[in-house]
């Protein structure tokens, strides 16, 4: 492993694939990119633990799996509890060179996953987990979620849900493990970094990465990319890291605190057919948490207090 | 030295964890397991007990850490109860599915509502479709062998199936019992580390538990039963094998006590089985000529054994300590089952008794067996199930 490697572009990404061809994920799908992202990121000494989720189907069905690292396939709720399991056999059987990944959607980490999630961070669990939040259990035809935002079309609110979502990275802050990081696909430098930085730091890391579908939101298959963009620029989405309790936001997102240098959150909103429902008041509420959000980031990042 | 200590069933399930050289434990208290987790703590945090040691938040979870563990190549073991095993229903079905050697004593103990926390095994009784062989033990001896032999069994390749073995609350758990703990070596003789025959592994990356379709699916649930069948042949040849290294033998699948002139068996699980040999001598002083025959092993259901055994006997009288709602008990049902293909059937009368930790004392048996002679004699019984001292 040695020291973290921190790229300067995409073109500096290892050439190997260990997310090979043949995995039957939707066109457009951000968590499939950020998959391929994160083993190149973390090469192929790594376990992943999977549960229910768009990537236990994304693999391809049994004889065949596109991944190239060994998988444990885990029941819903589970992979805090069986990541917890595989950390603990590597350490009986004194292997210290691979690094266990738990890889859940938002609906596993979120809602029905939060317990185990909870437990294996107070236990201090040594892995990496990774919810990749697509805002809406995809999997399954797109129902809401406790990640699903405010005034979302899904299956289960037809009229859009009337609750916000969690604040997953802060539920976690509370934990006090050491790291903590947003990422999304759209940013893959940062990802990696973030990624690459995970792995040398001992205990649980959690980071949350928003993982645009096209299927669930909405929107043209070709726009992911620019829709993780969008999320970032208009300051829904927001980059940053809490690193032993010290939260500092990340480029792009570092230059955002100023309110006036971010977009209109319409122009995320207005892509997506799942927010074709939203009325001008529902759009300033949504304005409006994200500009309280916003002044809670500013006040962590320029203080630097302890969360 | 093999050495001789007097203690609870729980402290035993412990100190066989620990000659079974677990590697990773995963588990959660509830009563009346409690004194296993607790007395493994002291072993891990003492360093006699060489082990990774997962305090999880759930029973849910302890399973699912058991998967992951097994999975990345450990002896892993849990011990739960109840509510507990109830919870883990879920991730049971994933671990047996998964081919996974776990072993899991279970503190037999009733279901709420009411809160009871004493003796009955309709929790384990009722996770009988989950995959799990089970075992049931009638005194503390068995519990420490039946745990060594459990990983023995499912450690084999031709079974990798996960393993209860059962104590019923208090009567074993909290009960103290001199017991001989056999030399580490020898037991390591016995049980060699564990092999397993697949890992999750850097090196040769699989994928454990993908999507399978319903081309593939049946072939994997087929080879479980093939499995469980395996395993009615491999119980009697491990505990045999045991009973050659360390003098003690449990009966196999079916622990029978003079039941070869038998006109009436009684068939009972667990603790049951040890107050009906007191009953049975009582009986044949009489001149009844009974036998009592103790299921040890519930799944794989020891049907074969059922049918030699009623070749010769005129009834059977079976007395479970657990009820499936709408039916009758779990092993009246089994027998009942295990029979019908035969022409010759004995006469099948169930008893439902000491659910909830009501006493079953020689004495209950005596008064079940009379009543079952009577009925025997007659030639018909009067009623398929009796529900044993009710309140009317």
């Amino acid at each position: 492993m040695g020291e973290t490697k921190i790229i300067e572009s995409i073109k500096g990404l290892s050439k190997e694939e260990y997310l090979l061809k043949g995995h039957i994920a939707c066109a457009g799908c951000g968590a499939t990119i950020a998959l391929r992202l994160l083993f190149k990121a973390l090469g192929n000494r790594v376990i992943m633990v999977i549960p229910a989720c768009c990537s236990s189907v994304i693999p391809g069905p049994y004889p065949y799996t596109s991944f190239a690292v060994p998988v444990q396939n885990i029941i819903f709720e589970s992979t805090g509890a069986t990541a917890s399991g595989v950390v603990a056999a590597l350490r009986k059987r004194g292997i210290n060179d691979v690094t266990v990944v738990g890889w859940a959607g938002d609906g596993g980490t979120f809602d029905i996953g939060i317990q185990a999630l909870s437990g294996a961070a107070e236990r201090g669990t040594d892995f990496i987990y990774i919810c990749y939040d697509n805002e809406a259990y995809g999997n399954t035809g797109v129902q809401r979620s406790g990640a699903t935002p405010y005034g979302a079309w899904t299956t289960t609110t037809p009229t859009g849900k009337k609750e916000r979502k969690k604040d997953m990275p802060f539920i976690m802050a509370a934990h006090k493990i050491p790291y903590i990081a947003t990422a999304c696909p759209s940013y893959p430098i940062d990802f990696i970094r973030k990624l690459r930085k995970a792995r040398e730091i001992k205990g649980t890391r959690f980071i949350h990465l928003l993982a645009p579908c096209p299927t669930g939101w909405r929107y043209d298959a070709s726009k992911t990319v620019q829709m993780g963009r969008l999320a970032v620029q208009t300051g829904m989405w927001v980059l940053f890291e809490i690193e032993y309790g010290r939260f500092k936001l990340n480029p792009p997102s570092d230059e955002l605190i100023d309110k006036a240098k971010r977009r209109p959150l319409e122009e995320y909103l207005t892509l997506q057919g799942r927010f074709r429902r939203l009325g001008e008041e529902d759009i300033q509420k949504k304005q409006k948490w994200v500009d309280e959000d916003w002044e809670r980031y500013r006040r962590y990042h320029q203080t630097m207090c302890l969360i | 030295m093999a050495q001789t200590v007097i203690d609870t069933a729980n402290h035993i399930a412990a100190y066989a964890a620990k000659a079974a050289r677990v590697q990773v434990i995963a588990a959660y208290p509830i009563t009346p397991q409690t004194s296993i987790v607790e007395r493994i703590a002291e072993l891990v945090e003492s360093g006699e007990f060489d082990a990774e040691y997962i305090r999880v938040e759930s029973e849910h979870s302890a399973m699912a850490a058991c998967i992951g563990a097994a999975a990345a190549g450990a002896r892993t073991f849990t011990a739960t109860a109840a509510h507990g095993l109830v919870l883990m229903h879920e991730p049971m079905h994933w671990a047996s599915g998964s081919r996974l050697p776990i072993v899991m004593p279970v503190a037999n103990r009733a279901l709420g509502p009411g809160w009871n926390i004493w003796a009955d095994s309709t929790d384990s009784m009722s996770q009988r479709d989950t995959g799990w062989i089970q075992f049931y033990c009638a005194d503390n001896q068995e519990v420490f062998d039946t745990i060594i032999q459990a990983y023995k069994l499912c450690e084999n390749e031709r079974i990798l199936l996960p393993a209860m073995v059962c104590l019923e609350a208090f009567i074993l758990t909290h009960t103290y019992m001199p017991v001989k703990i056999p030399d580490q070596e020898k037991i390591d003789d016995f049980l060699p580390h564990y092999k397993p025959n697949w890992i999750l592994d850097v090196s040769n990356p699989l994928s454990h538990g993908n999507i399978l379709s319903p081309e593939w699916y049946m072939e994997f649930r087929y080879m479980m039963q093939e499995s469980m069948e395996n395993a009615k042949q491999l119980i009697p040849e491990i505990d045999k094998e045991y009973s050659k290294h360390f003098g003690f033998e449990h009966g196999g699948l079916v622990d029978k006590y003079k039941c070869d002139d038998a006109d009436l068996i009684l068939l009972t699980v667990g603790t049951i089985g040890s107050e009906a040999k007191v009953a049975v001598d009582n009986l044949r002083r009489e001149g009844l000529k009974i036998g009592s025959a103790r299921i040890r092993v519930f799944r794989p259901f020891p049907k074969e054994e059922i049918r030699k055994l009623a070749e010769n006997a005129q009834m059977f009288a079976v007395i479970d300590r657990g009820i499936s709602f709408g039916m009758e008990g779990f092993i009246a049902e089994e027998t009942k089952a295990s029979l019908c293909s035969q022409n010759d059937r004995p006469l099948i009368a169930g008893f439902i008794a000491g659910l909830g930790g009501r006493d079953v004392t020689f004495k209950t048996i005596e008064k079940i067996a009379k009543k079952s002679a009577e009925w025997m004699q007659r030639g018909r019984i009067e009623k398929e199930t009796v529900w044993v001292d009710l309140k009317e």
